[in-house]
């Protein structure tokens, strides 16, 4: 007597990782970082990050529904809600609650639909969010707290929703006074104004060896970069490459001028370079698939965000060298094949 | 100055390299080894498929109603690629039919039907009497005529293979005894059980190719197999046989990757192992050879391990070729709750058949019974995200996200530039792609889809070339024509002006005539 | 104003001079585009695109003068390559020129033949054997499929088959077309 079976295909095994499980796993190496930053700069990160993500969802619902795609399993993927605290992280505390929404509307459809989807967006998507804020949007995109513990008005809950709800400084008093400069503002207009590192480095926006505050939201995302290293969810080539170029050629500057040229280690704790070496640059659908060609791609991430930080308009350079690098990445990887089995070369 | 390969082919196992990528499975194999290998009783009646190889379908050589014995020509294939058919039991033929083959199609085949009649009797057997005298021609051909083809899996006749071989020049043979994808052991069983015919064929297989050693590469997790084999390599005057045990690590067991661990080469791309020297065959393949040159029988039953939690007691199967699978699982237990899916082969590349007629094929070394635990429903494709594990893990070296991304969209140049003949459809790529892409399935399409195109583009280039010709004999043809007409018409012209010459030459005469009267 | 007038000119002037030159000395010979068409073409000869034979039509490709959807043996991947080489969009195969179907071969029924040697005239690759008032056959192997042999047949006696479908030629299908995708393209 014959059983019939249903076929189907090889290999005849549970699946074993899906994108959901490599997402939810960025996500969770980032909580860490993300507690720091509130604790050292209150509660504003929070709300942003749920304003972005709840943006980037009906985003995408949106576009997917336009694109006649099923919602799930894309929507239950979360690569949309990764893509926004990415942004949202890069974002001022207090900034108003549209730069959300303008940020995920250029994110999810412009850079990531409009492109293919998940998968075939050539660039990265909350860095272009970023970027498209940052430059149209200086004023409210340069509204950075101080850490609370120097900062002379500390605004309450309330005043933060109200801040962001409105666009209106928080408690009625004027911008200058809740906002300050960011480590890398400081040093960018000191030694514009002619001063030298070391004597700018006195100020109070400075810990022990990065910006006050911003040295240890860094360390807490090393941490969790370490983590994914080690969940082999990132390899180890951009990270590595990435700060080491900073660090070797921060030294290099440093040695030659340490009055203009802050130390390699203050490069490397401030701004989002720890956050975008291990999670912005790692992003393996816009970045480089071979192993040769990600060292490339992350050296050459470290170098522009340096040349942007010493002589570019901007303070902090990590997005742009990204996107930067994003256009060069399947060149690098066309030139970057590794030789197959057999062949010799 | 590079090392000659063939010097460094010939220290083959004497210490141990790696291979790239690779992924550490659950090996699911004792509990398909805690039972000896029992006989399987012959079922009512066995279909033979007449193509057991890749290659042409054998021509029947019986009839139905005819009366056969065990060993005997059943089908035979004339052409250079085929293998021979045999009666896996003494009977009778019922017909010659269509049936399943157990094809990963899913197609049906022409089969040998045959009823037996229970006394499994052989046909006139005519071993070599004594094989260290025989030529090496004369044991090749005798493997040849037995049906034996490779029995890892790949079913390549393998009295082409050592024909071929021996023609290159072989210094090391390599039995593989590195039984790599889970659940499988029937491998594993035949060397701990038939411990002495797997040496013995080692030195036949020798002899017949020339070969000056043997290694024989088993997994390190094996350690009876170690010691049965070692004791039987004691037992018989062979010098030149090393055993090797190799790490347990998917898929070790390929040739190339296994030649890789053992020697450091990697095989040329688009070449063979015998480009350096080397002869790989399975065990069991061996213990044919060993039975059909000692014995003089043919290749009419093969080692099956029935396993996977579908079975109630799972274990390795003596079965005849051409046993419903349903037979074999019946003497299993039968099928335990939840079976639901039905695997010729391993998880990692083993088909999924549709049917339990399905008939045991010479390259049936197991049959897994999954359940709904072990399957899960097939998971949604989504797109490729990038994330580079399928290279990580590939043995190969390959970029299987660069392939996909080719094959789907038939860029054949680039496809073949990108290596897809390389690949070994191991599977690892398919196992950790957090994407669910089914690739093996993918290459598998494109591979098939790159011999079809260049069978086609053979066909036209060919269909053109006769298209010239014929243009070219057409245009002859009319040519000649011309050129005949031309030369009746200056032959007409010709004698025109020679009619008019006499004509005038007459008109001439006559007024002449005229004049003078 | 002047200035930067001049200054644009002269640096177009320059990198213009500069393109032409590497035009020039890194040009990449390559088979003319007639042979590129033409080796894309199936070589059937049927004469469906209305050109007396392949390289007719790819002859007429190659001089804009005919578009490049009229080959049914092609069919869209014919189309599609097609498309590719000339850097135009694909278009889908005219219906006038016929359909797309499977691989087909002619057979000659025996018993019906009279040995005219219509057909063997009529064949453009000479894939029909026989003379005449001799038996005449088909040589599968070389037949593409171009279907005219049939029209000239007095006695109609020929018959086109599918080409052969066996296990052994048998190819994996595409895996999007036997499992349903979430909603990758």
């Amino acid at each position: 007597m014959t059983r019939r079976f249903d076929t189907g295909g090889a290999p005849h095994f549970p699946p074993q990782a899906t994108i959901r499980q490599v997402m939810l796993q960025v996500v969770f190496a980032l909580l860490p970082g993300i507690a720091a930053h509130a604790w050292y700069f209150g509660p504003g990160i929070l709300l942003q990050i749920a304003l972005a993500v709840t943006f980037a969802l009906l985003f995408e619902a949106a576009c997917l529904t336009l694109r006649r795609k099923p919602l799930q399993p894309f929507l239950g993927d979360f690569s949309a809600p990764v893509t926004a605290i990415l942004f949202a992280l890069c974002l001022p505390p207090l900034a108003p609650w549209w730069i959300a929404l303008i940020g995920m509307f250029f994110a999810i459809v412009i850079a990531k639909h409009v492109f293919g989807g998940l998968g075939h967006n050539l660039f990265n998507p909350a860095m272009i969010g970023y970027v498209v804020v940052l430059i149209a949007f200086p004023q409210a995109m340069t509204a950075w707290l101080p850490p609370q513990s120097i900062a002379a008005y500390e605004p309450a809950l309330s005043e933060v929703v109200a801040a962001i709800a409105t666009g209106e400084s928080p408690g009625g008093m004027g911008w200058d006074a809740v906002t300050g400069a960011t480590p890398l503002d400081t040093l960018r207009n000191s030694v514009a104004a002619g001063q030298m590192i070391s004597e700018a480095r006195q100020s109070p926006i400075f810990g022990d060896f990065g910006g006050l505050g911003w040295e240890w939201i860094a360390n807490w995302y090393a941490l969790g970069g370490l983590w994914l290293l080690w969940r082999r969810v990132i390899s180890w080539q951009v990270p590595v490459t990435m700060i080491g170029s900073v660090v070797l050629l921060g030294l290099a500057a440093w040695l030659i001028d340490p009055g203009s040229n802050p130390a390699p280690l203050q490069h490397v704790f401030s701004g989002a370079l720890v956050l975008g070496a291990f999670f912005i640059a790692t992003d393996p659908v816009s970045g480089c698939a071979s192993p040769r060609g990600r060292l490339v791609f992350g050296a050459g991430v470290g170098i522009i965000t340096l040349v942007i930080r010493r002589w570019g308009a901007y303070p902090d350079g990590v997005a742009f060298a990204v996107l930067l690098m994003n256009m060069a990445a399947p060149l690098i990887d066309r030139y970057t094949r590794p030789r197959i089995f057999g062949r010799s070369s | 100055m590079q090392p000659d390969p063939i010097q460094t082919a010939k220290l083959a196992g004497t210490r141990l390299y790696h291979f790239h990528g690779g992924l550490r499975l659950r090996h699911n194999k004792q509990v398909s080894c805690e039972l000896p290998i029992a006989r399987a009783a012959l079922p009512e009646c066995v279909y033979v498929p007449l193509m057991q190889h890749s290659g042409q379908e054998a021509e029947p050589t019986v009839a139905a109603g005819q009366k056969v014995l065990k060993g005997e020509v059943i089908g035979r294939c004339d052409h250079a690629g085929g293998g021979w058919v045999h009666a896996p039991t003494s009977g009778t033929v019922n017909a010659i039919a269509r049936h399943p083959i157990s094809h990963p199609s899913g197609l049906d085949g022409v089969c040998v039907l045959v009823e037996p009649d229970g006394l499994d009797q052989w046909t006139a057997l005519q071993p070599i009497a004594d094989w260290r005298d025989a030529e090496p021609a004369e044991l090749r051909e005798l493997i040849n005529g037995a049906g034996i083809v490779g029995l890892g899996g790949g079913v390549f006749p393998t009295g082409r293979k050592i024909e071929e071989a021996s023609r290159r020049g072989i210094h090391t043979l390599i039995l593989n005894g590195a039984e790599c994808e889970p659940y499988i052991s029937c491998d594993e069983m035949l060397m701990r059980e038939q411990p002495a015919s797997i040496i013995l064929g080692a030195q036949i297989l020798q002899r017949a190719i020339g070969a000056d050693r043997t290694v024989i590469a088993i997994e390190d997790q094996m350690g009876a197999v170690y010691q049965a084999l070692a004791r039987a390599v004691a037992a018989t005057d062979a010098t030149a046989i090393d055993i090797v045990k190799v790490t347990t690590l998917y898929p070790e067991g390929g040739e190339k990757q296994l030649i890789q661990v053992l020697t450091g080469l990697e095989t040329p791309s688009g070449g063979r192992p015998t480009d350096l020297g080397l002869l790989c065959q399975n065990v069991a393949t061996a213990t044919a050879v060993a039975r059909a040159v000692v014995e003089g029988k043919a290749l009419v039953e093969r080692i099956v391990t029935v396993t996977g939690s579908g079975v109630r007691r799972p274990r390795n199967l003596a079965a005849a070729i051409g046993t419903p699978i349903s037979d074999l699982v019946e003497q299993c237990g039968g099928y335990a709750e939840g079976a639901a899916r039905l695997v010729l082969g391993g998880p990692m590349m083993g088909y999924s058949l549709a049917s339990d007629a399905n008939p045991v094929i010479k390259a049936a070394n197991c049959i897994l019974v999954l359940t709904e635990n072990d399957i899960q429903p097939p998971q949604p494709e989504m797109p490729c995200i990038r994330c580079g594990e399928c290279a990580r893990v590939c043995p190969a070296l390959l970029q299987p996200q660069q392939l996909h991304v080719t094959v789907r969209n038939g860029f054949w140049d680039d496809t073949i530039e990108a290596g897809l003949a390389d690949c070994i459809e191991c599977g690892c790529c398919d196992y950790v792609c957090p994407s669910h892409i089914p690739l093996v399935d993918w290459f598998r399409h494109g591979k098939s889809e790159l011999r079809r195109v260049a069978a086609e583009r053979a066909g036209a280039e060919n269909a053109r070339r006769r298209y010239e010709a014929r243009e070219a004999r057409l245009a002859r043809l009319k040519q000649e024509r011309r050129q005949r007409m031309q030369e009746k018409k200056q032959a007409l012209g010709d004698q025109r002006a020679k009619q008019e010459r006499i004509e005038a030459a007459v008109e001439r005469a006559r007024s002449r005539r005229r004049n003078e009267t | 104003m002047l200035t930067p007038v001049l200054l644009f000119t002269l640096l177009g002037g320059l990198f213009g001079l500069g393109l032409g030159w590497a035009a020039r000395r890194f040009r990449v010979e390559s088979d003319p585009v007639v042979d590129r068409i033409d080796a894309i073409l199936p070589q059937t000869q049927c004469g469906q695109c209305n050109f007396p034979g392949c390289r007719p039509y790819a002859e007429a490709i190659a001089a804009g003068e005919a578009p490049i959807n009229q080959c049914p043996p092609g069919g869209e991947a014919g189309i599609r390559a097609l498309a590719d080489l000339l850097g135009v969009e694909p278009l889908p195969l005219n219906p006038e020129c016929g359909e797309e179907k499977p691989r087909r071969v002619a057979v000659i029924d025996e018993s019906v033949c009279i040995g005219c040697t219509l057909c063997i005239q009529a064949c453009p690759v000479d894939a029909i054997l026989g003379a005449p008032k001799l038996m005449h056959t088909v040589i599968g192997a070389e037949c593409t499929g171009c279907d005219l042999c049939l029209p000239p047949c007095p006695v109609d006696c020929i018959a086109m088959v599918p080409a052969a479908h066996a296990a052994s030629g048998w190819a994996w299908p595409r895996p999007d077309l036997t499992r349903v995708p979430a909603g990758s393209r």
